[in-house]
């Protein structure tokens, strides 16, 4: 589904700042999995995410999802395939525009001039009452009035609406109070097993790394040092992990919101 | 003052009120909705009053309002151009287009900064002869410019609901999420600057031609008057929904003129306009963060008074 070959990424390429995040990473990942990923920061798990979604553009390598090479595909046009939440519950959705004129707008439906129809908001209605949060009677209240848990799942919803060929979740409970993140968590996974999605997830949660999904990856300093998945991946515990970062990088994994819980 | 001077002073203020508020309603889609401040706007008003006037006196009275708004919609259109395809600063490409269309409306007036219309047939004239004799008549300039109003307003009331008036509202609010949407927030901005401008050229291609005449500074200021009429029409019915926001904005435009027609019946000078829009603008946009400001302000003038004391 996703093929990653050989990208590369240097920020400030020249300068006494020069970053090289990535180079020669490769990487691919099956139809239907369910990737986590965790690592130290800058190890370059929010530049991999950058660099599929396009809003950095690798110096060179490739990146082919379904079989169509989109690496240099401007982010807006990838977004039709790619669905993303990010840490921040507000940056998903508009906050001057009522829930359902946010939803309309993801869903991608109707022509420039067409208009939210009785049966689009039926639909809305009907799938927002799937999340279980109330938003179904709070479609014309203005996205700015609801909680981060409540917008985190509005977003989640208008990210999987038309169900994306990827998904990409970066952190995206970090910023949620512990009950809410674990709704938030429920309905993600809810809905990538539901939609059969494929889906990539960055979390500093190491239990829900290896809980989640069917495969974990760890990186370091741009390389992938770890990469489990089935009968394996279910005997592997977290000091596992910790044993493995600190064979594989020569040092203590330092992500200052890692929780080893 | 007798009460035919008031209705006389009301008269003003609505026609003037009514013709500047296609500018504010500009303002409300480019400023409001776009979050884009767009200061090209003194220079696109000038603009459609000058190829309003031109086509007007070239004798195609009706061709000059969509001549006029064309002209604006590509004025529009080379702003957002710079904007979103050229890398410049958002203000920059406003004043970049403002200082350009300097030239440009003297070229279209044909090399001079004044033209005179007194004789030439325009909407207001043909609205004026179709009214002649009923009871009507002398309001002939409030019907065209109110028949104006009408339509932008119905129009971006509609238009603001549909799936491209969402993304334009959308781009304003929050880009992050047109992109996610697979939209081009560079293709929503180019869109909304070009549907502003145009109303902005109407705006001053029928100002030009109810007074009759043009002059290469007729819109010099009007960003600022506009965006005065706005922030008050904010205050009326600010927080409510789209189409009443808009209404918000002809009124905000209306008691604008209301209060500086006033003012000048109370012998302020007329040039004194720019200066009343000025001070309105500041205390509108300056006001909200000073409230917020202000208990901090006052701690600390307690602090240092306890200090000194």
């Amino acid at each position: 589904m996703l093929h990653i070959s050989h990208i590369s990424k240097t920020f400030n390429p020249g300068t006494a700042n020069e970053n090289k995040v990535m180079s020669d990473f490769s990487f691919d990942v099956a139809r239907g999995q369910f990737v986590t990923i965790i690592g130290a920061n800058g190890a370059g798990k929010s530049t991999l995410f950058n660099a599929i979604a396009g809003s950095v553009i690798p110096d060179s390598g490739s990146i082919v999802l379904d079989g169509e090479d989109i690496t240099l595909t401007p982010e807006h046009k990838k977004a039709k395939h790619i669905g993303r939440l990010f840490q921040d519950p507000m940056r998903g959705s508009a906050p001057g525009m009522s829930v359902e004129e946010n939803l309309a707008l993801s869903s991608g439906r109707g022509g420039w001039m067409s208009r939210i129809s009785k049966a689009d908001r039926r639909e809305f209605r009907d799938r927002l009452a799937l999340l279980d949060l109330g938003l179904e009677n709070m479609m014309k209240q203005p996205v700015g009035l609801l909680s981060g848990g409540q917008r985190q799942a509005l977003t989640l919803m208008m990210a999987t609406f038309n169900p994306p060929k990827l998904l990409l979740l970066d952190e995206h409970t970090a910023a949620l109070d512990p009950a809410t993140a674990e709704k938030v968590l429920a309905l993600t996974t809810r809905i990538v097993e539901e939609g059969n999605l494929t889906c990539l997830m960055i979390t500093h949660n190491m239990q829900s790394a290896l809980a989640l999904g069917d495969r974990t990856i760890m990186m370091d300093r741009g390389n992938i040092i770890f990469d489990v998945a089935g009968d394996e991946r279910r005997g592997t515990t977290v000091e596992d992990l910790l044993r493995q970062f600190k064979n594989a990088s020569g040092g203590v994994l330092n992500n200052d919101r890692m929780l080893l819980i | 003052m007798s009460l035919n001077s008031v209705f006389g002073l009301a008269q003003t203020a609505l026609e003037l009120g009514l013709t500047s508020s296609l500018t504010v309603l500009a303002l409300f889609l480019s400023y409001t909705m776009l979050n884009v401040c767009d200061l090209s706007t003194d220079g696109c008003f000038t603009l459609g009053a000058t190829v309003g006037a031109v086509v007007a006196i070239a004798g195609h009275p009706y061709l000059s309002l969509p001549a006029a708004m064309l002209a604006g919609m590509i004025s529009g259109f080379i702003v957002a151009l710079l904007q979103t395809r050229m890398g410049i600063n958002s203000l920059l490409s406003g004043i970049i287009v403002n200082t350009a269309l300097y030239s440009i409306n003297i070229a279209v007036m044909g090399n001079t900064s004044l033209l005179n219309m007194n004789k030439t047939v325009t909407v207001f004239t043909k609205m004026k002869d179709a009214l002649a004799g009923s009871f009507l008549g002398e309001q002939y300039k409030l019907f065209v410019v109110l028949a104006a109003v009408v339509v932008v307003a119905v129009f971006l009331a509609l238009f603001l609901r549909t799936r491209l008036g969402l993304a334009i509202r959308a781009t304003g609010n929050n880009p992050d999420m047109v992109r996610s949407s697979s939209i081009n927030p560079f293709f929503t901005t180019t869109v909304g600057l070009c549907i502003a401008n145009a109303f902005t050229a109407l705006s001053g291609c029928l100002l030009a031609q109810s007074q009759k005449s043009v002059n290469v500074d007729i819109g010099s200021g009007m960003v600022t008057v506009a965006l005065a009429s706005l922030l008050i029409g904010e205050v009326f019915l600010g927080k409510r929904s789209i189409p009443l926001r808009a209404v918000g904005s002809v009124l905000g435009s209306f008691v604008f003129r209301l209060v500086y027609t006033i003012a000048l019946r109370f012998n302020m000078p007329a040039f004194m306009l720019k200066l009343v829009s000025a001070v309105i603008v500041v205390i509108a946009l300056a006001g909200p963060y000073l409230k917020k400001e202000l208990p901090m302000i006052r701690r600390r003038m307690d602090k240092r008074s306890s200090r000194e004391g």
